[in-house]
């Protein structure tokens, strides 16, 4: 099987977002793995080990986080990373998602696999954009596949616990949310040698806008706390007034 | 008195002389019977032979089964452990590198010290863990560590910029190293929990404003210092230590300082012991030995009035050698009686936080009655003491919770020696 | 003067909350502008829902067992046919599990924008939203290039009472043109029952992500028992598998409404929003000040959770 991994990083969720004008002020933003991505990682690789065939990893932009992502990729097992063009700074799914089919559309993959969703993609989710282009069928929110004759069973995830068998032929591309197991551990050791293997290849490719029609006009950090009654002081005096509020409840 | 050798013996192996006489002394016939050396290997050695290979697991073959280990071994204590046993279950078997067995050590040292045949399991038990994690089998708890470590610079995954939050607000002044732009006699290596534990930070204040009483002309790293990455090393990720101590060294040699001192043994051990090989040679001083050797200067002056016992860290005590400058500031504290408690200096019982044990303890209980840190507040209860003092950032937090889990809530206390003195100088603490 | 499609969506013989939001939502765009709302129900047993809709102007119902519960790529097909055919201004489409796979292919094959994680929609002056980004960190205010467009919704938006309520729509049923299918329905599998129903407890204590180890979790637990209260989690939890599945509290978890919800070391992404927001109390402890999960709850303290817990432990247990 022919699979293909499209890999984002997207903000840090740990850091202290801070905005400029109409997007967030990127110059000390630190940036991370988007983890769903880590998840489609982590299938594809099951994948590759269940059917044989091959496995490359792309992602956008040439950024230490990029570079960083795509050598661990190679270091779990990816055949081979690419890192397409420039950074696309700025919320624009459609831009990621021309950049990626413009990659990937010509090179036969069975197989396409991403992240679910990113904690930026206002205007469409890059997986379901990526099949429109490529005219492919595309299921999100899957939580495990198994090879199932030419193609894959797949099991959708859905609400309260509720999940769905599908029989998927492909070509096809999937919004993975879980794998079925947890993203392996790959150690530095390993990551340093993929850095020291020259697999990771730079790829100039053109990159259309092909804008999402959608402008934001404002952003901002949200008015949080309007109606919250936000406790003041030590731990001992947040204790006591949650003990009030428990018995006014009558719930003590 | 039966001179017939047993059927069973075979013949080849016994050693006779029909007539032998020996200063005077007729030791004829079965007087000088001897048996030759009969090696008993009904054993598969391919387990054994296994962790044999490694580069520093070559000790693991010394074992000769005295048990001189287990006698100290504090995971013994509290579950079924030790050097002895792992040979044991090597030789009957076991494969180490996927065996729970691999992470319940804490690379304490003290099998190592009693032991008469040098099995190093300083060595093995990093080697060993260093293929195990090649191989990606490692507890999720500890996983979780090493990434959190390789992308935030410290294990608790604390945004790296606020590693100096600490300082905010404090009544003295710590600067930054990089703003300072000149030599300092000292440089503080604050290292992860003092910068980011609340307890830690608190141990950090109340140090702060005694290296400010006495003068001491220093300054921090801040966000540009990492976990020292000793632990790491412990735990089998020597790639992840490697990339640690390189990124230190680089920092650290942009700078000028006289003596670089730390608060946390890990760190001092590698700065000690691992970042010379590794290009980074620095004057590196425990604070224990640091204030130890200003004391008439710390100028104590209030009464503490406690009974203080002392814990001694693995990794400064029994691996370094240090044990006798933390207690010389025990006892300059007005009113406190220092009582000891009975596994101390080369036979300090473990708190449970080396080798990778601070991000396991999920693990551990799957496998001890009960946590090495609790085992060890029932010791120090014992003694009468109010009051636990301790010189390790790990040990605050471990002995603190099982402080609580052993209900002795009302009966210790536990505290960093910097909060002791700055008490004692009537400087605030926390 | 504007005419809205409204996607419902069903699952296991029931239309969800979000879509009768959604009905709800269109009803008051249309009331100040003039328009037309039409909800359209899509595959097996949809004639038989469609009788709930009526909040709508227009029901189109396109009953068909090709597609099982739901097909991702069928179900967008069908949309995206509607959608030419019937040509509206806006589509409001549930930011759900179903919602996702539908709204994107459809906005691509009709070439359309689509907005998601929209809190609100507004079409008085052009079309305008407001959206979350960043698990909820962010807000911002977007416009649509255009005058037509998709809208991806999360749940809260609208009331869905409101959305059941009254209303006389017209039942129309649309011709099913199903295409070949690379994805077929297969089965359908609901959770084994879990060793505590979550959604029936009165007082809740959810964990996230600021629990940090698996250790911590019985530190938790011991606070739920003193309160008398089950143990429930964010997806990361369940996740890592430190709790069951049982005990999920969101989106792809489930819904609460409990009396007292109290969240600890819970950011409040909308995913988690979604399957609490309706609790009679939330109390939220977090160490982040700017942390979503304050914007619904009723109290909150900017703190340690690991100071908070034992503190209301023992004050519990006097």
């Amino acid at each position: 099987m022919k699979i293909a991994v499209l890999m984002r990083v997207v903000p840090d969720p740990v850091e202290e977002l801070e905005i400029e004008g109409h997007d967030l002020d990127r110059d000390f933003l630190g940036y991370v793995l988007n983890e769903f991505d880590d998840h489609a990682l982590e299938e594809g690789l099951l994948l590759k080990e269940d059917t044989g065939g091959s496995l490359t990893a792309y992602a956008i932009g040439t950024a230490d986080e990029v570079e960083q992502m795509l050598h661990t990729a190679i270091a779990k097992g990816a055949d081979e990373a690419k890192m397409l063009g420039e950074e696309i700074e700025a919320i624009d799914a459609h831009a990621q998602a021309a950049t990626f089919t413009n990659a990937i559309r010509d090179s036969g993959f069975d197989l396409i696999l991403s992240g679910v969703q990113a904690a930026d993609e206002l205007d469409g989710q890059v997986p379901m954009l990526v099949a429109a282009a490529l005219g492919i069928p595309h299921m999100s929110v899957v939580v495990g596949t198994t090879p199932q004759g030419e193609g894959l069973r797949v099991t959708k995830e859905y609400w309260g616990g509720i999940t769905a068998e599908y029989q998927v032929t492909l070509p096809a591309v999937l919004g993975v949310q879980t794998a079925r197991e947890a993203p392996r551990y790959v150690a530095v050791a390993r990551i340093k040698q993929a850095q020291d293997s020259g697999a990771l290849e730079s790829v100039d490719l053109v990159q259309p806008d092909p804008a999402g029609r959608i402008r934001i006009t404002e952003m901002r950090l949200p008015d949080i706390g309007d109606g919250a009654e936000m406790i003041e002081g030590d731990e001992e005096a947040a204790a006591e007034r949650v003990y009030e509020i428990l018995s006014s409840a009558g719930v003590v | 008195m039966g001179t017939e050798i047993s059927p069973k013996v075979d013949p080849s192996r016994v050693i006779e002389h029909e007539t032998y006489e020996l200063e005077g002394v007729d030791i004829s016939g079965h007087w000088n019977r001897m048996f030759e050396q009969r090696v008993i290997f009904d054993y598969d050695v391919e387990q054994l032979d296994r962790v044999t290979a490694l580069g520093g697991g070559e000790s693991m073959g010394y074992c000769y089964q005295c048990a001189q280990c287990i006698a100290v071994c504090p995971v013994d204590h509290v579950g079924d452990y030790g050097p002895r046993k792992i040979y044991r279950k090597l030789q009957v078997g076991m494969d180490f590198f996927t065996s729970d067995d691999l992470w319940l050590c804490t690379t304490c040292g003290n099998c190592l010290r009693v032991c008469p045949k040098e099995v190093d399991m300083l060595q093995i038990i990093p080697a060993v863990r260093k293929e195990a994690v090649l191989e990606g089998t490692v507890p999720p708890e500890l996983q979780d560590v090493f990434e959190k470590t390789a992308r935030y610079g410290n294990p608790l995954g604390k945004n790296s910029k606020r590693r100096h939050a600490w300082t905010k607000g404090l009544d003295v002044e710590v600067p930054i190293i990089a703003d300072l732009d000149r030599k300092v006699d000292v440089l503080w290596w604050v290292s992860d929990y003092p910068s980011y534990h609340p307890r830690g930070m608190e141990a950090s204040r109340s140090l702060a404003r005694v290296l400010t009483k006495l003068g001491i002309d220093f300054a921090i790293l801040g966000a540009e210092e990492r976990h020292d990455g000793d632990s790491m090393l412990r735990a089998g990720e020597q790639g992840l230590f490697e990339m640690l101590a390189d990124q230190n060294i680089e920092t650290l040699n942009k700078y000028e300082f006289d003596v670089l001192l730390t608060t946390d043994p890990h760190a001092y051990n590698a700065f000690l012991n691992e970042y010379p090989a590794r290009g980074g040679e620095y004057n590196v001083e425990h604070y224990s030995t640091f204030l130890a050797g200003r004391i008439e200067e710390l100028g104590l002056s209030e009464n503490i009035g406690s009974k203080v016992t002392f814990h001694d860290p693995c990794y400064l005590g029994r691996q370094n050698g240090v044990y006798d400058e933390p207690r010389e500031l025990i006892e300059a504290l007005p009113g406190v009686e220092l009582v000891e408690m009975w596994r101390i200096r080369q036979n300090g019982y473990c708190c449970g936080g080396g080798g990778g044990g601070m991000w396991l303890d999920g693990f551990a209980a799957d496998n001890q009655n009960m946590r090495l840190s609790e085992k060890r507040v029932l010791e120090a209860v014992e003694t009468g003491a109010d009051t636990l003092c301790v010189v390790c950032p790990y040990e605050v937090s471990r002995f603190e919770d099982a402080v609580k889990s052993t209900n002795n809530d009302e009966a210790l206390v536990v505290r960093d020696i910097s909060e002791l003195l700055a008490q004692a100088m009537g400087l605030a603490t926390g | 003067m504007a005419n809205i499609l409204v996607y419902a969506e069903h699952l296991n013989g029931e239309i969800t909350d979000a879509s009768f939001e959604l009905i709800a939502l269109a009803r008051g765009l249309v009331s100040s502008t003039d328009g037309n709302v039409e909800a359209t129900i899509i595959g097996t047993g949809a004639i038989a829902l469609a009788d709930q809709l009526g909040g709508a102007d227009t029901i189109l119902v396109g009953e068909t067992d090709a597609l099982g519960e739901f097909n991702p790529q069928g179900h967008a097909a069908v949309f995206t046919d509607l959608i030419s055919r019937r040509q509206p201004d806006i589509c409001l489409v549930p930011y759900t599990s179903i919602g996702m796979d539908v709204a994107s292919v459809a906005a691509a094959a009709s070439d359309l924008p689509l907005a998601s994680y929209c809190l609100s929609v507004d079409i008085q002056s052009g079309l305008t939203a407001t959206c979350q980004l960043y698990g909820g960190k962010v807000e911002v205010d977007v416009e649509i290039d255009g005058d037509r467009a998709i809208f991806a919704m999360l749940s809260g938006c609208a009331s869905a009472d409101q959305g059941r309520s009254g209303g006389a729509g017209v039942v129309e049923s649309i011709d099913v043109a199903v295409p070949d299918l690379g994805i077929s329905f297969l089965s359908l599998s609901e959770p084994e029952g879990g060793d505590v129903d979550i959604t029936a407890e009165e007082v809740l204590v959810a964990i996230g992500r600021g629990i940090e180890s698996e250790d911590n979790i019985e530190e938790a637990q011991g606070l739920a028992d003193a309160m008398g209260a089950a143990l429930g989690a964010s997806r990361p939890i369940i996740d890592q598998g430190w709790l069951p599945k049982s005990r999920q509290v969101g989106k792809s978890g489930l819904s609460v409404k409990p009396k007292v919800y109290l969240a600890l070391g819970i950011s409040g992404a909308p995913e988690h929003l979604e399957g609490m927001r309706d609790s009679a109390t939330i109390i939220a402890v977090n160490s982040d000040p700017q942390a979503p999960i304050f914007g619904v709850a009723h109290y909150g303290w900017v703190g340690d959770i690991f100071d908070f817990m034992p503190e209301l432990t023992d004050r519990l247990e006097g």
